[in-house]
């Protein structure tokens, strides 16, 4: 049990200034591994504006959030319709319009990925959860707000389609690609829906 | 044995993943150290409570019971707050 600390390392100035410098040297180093290690985060891209996808995603997203999870959505392309309160046409190009008349107007409009039959599908999805009480997305929508879930608008991609910021719901932060890589780099698990 | 708790929430007849949402709203409320038992009637809470348990930092499951009655199953959870 004689090999405990040095004691006599103080005699020996170059020993304790290597030693100093190592140990400057490794904690640094854990400070890297640290600041890289994940968080208890969760990020998810919602690209999808199927109503069978968006609910996949907003439950995954509510039930992280129950878990003490830190949860950000980022919406792009069709996933944007998820997020309309409405559908304006003053002041869009016509392909825009076009695009405008299309797409669903709000969530309550999206159809299903499979079967939807001009909505019919989308109606019978809806009927059969809530005959088995499963909440309906408008409520999970709700929930993921008050759970804490950051919601993210890509901007570039409301641009593209003309969806104004008047057409979506309150409240959503504008972000980027990067907006959504700063969260997913720091997160346990990433989702494309 | 009958496990102790400090509150008590009816999940029964909801789905998923609301008996984790609810429970979490509830857990939060709840003093350090107190139990709250939570009756579900989704097959699912069962695997979902043991995967919160083992995520969260500041919840223990200390216990887990199947119940039958009129020929259905009831699921029930005591989860503690330890922070």
């Amino acid at each position: 049990m004689g090999t405990s600390f040095d004691t006599r390392a103080g005699a020996d100035p170059s020993r304790v200034q290597a030693l100093e410098e190592k140990v400057q040297e490794l904690s640094k180093r854990l400070q890297e591994i640290e600041e890289r290690t994940p968080e208890d985060r969760v990020a998810i891209v919602v690209f999808s504006g199927d109503l069978d996808r968006v609910l996949a995603a907003f439950i995954i997203a509510t039930g992280a959030a129950a878990m003490g999870q830190q949860v950000s959505m980022f919406f792009t392309f069709w996933g944007l319709s998820v997020l309309k309160r409405g559908t304006e046409f003053s002041g869009k190009t016509l392909f825009q319009k076009m695009m405008a008349i299309m797409s669903p107007a709000s969530s309550l409009s999206l159809p299903v990925s499979k079967m939807n039959y001009f909505g019919a599908g989308a109606k019978m999805l809806r009927a059969m959860m809530k005959e088995k009480n499963v909440s309906s997305l408008e409520d999970m929508i709700a929930l993921a707000r008050e759970l804490g879930v950051r919601t993210i608008a890509c901007e570039m991609s409301r641009d593209v389609m003309g969806i104004k910021q008047s057409e979506l719901a309150e409240g959503l932060e504008p972000g980027g690609v990067a907006t959504f890589l700063a969260d997913s780099l720091k997160s346990r698990t990433s989702l494309f829906i | 044995m009958s496990q102790s708790f400090d509150k008590l929430l009816d999940a029964r007849g909801l789905n998923c993943p609301m008996p984790l949402v609810n429970a979490r709203k509830e857990v939060g409320k709840l003093d350090p150290g107190q139990v709250l038992k939570i009756i579900a009637t989704d097959r699912g809470s069962i695997a979902d409570f043991q995967g919160w348990a083992k995520i969260a930092k500041n919840v223990e499951l200390v216990g887990q019971e199947t119940e039958s009655a009129d020929g259905a199953n009831v699921y029930v959870h005591y989860v503690k707050r330890t922070a």
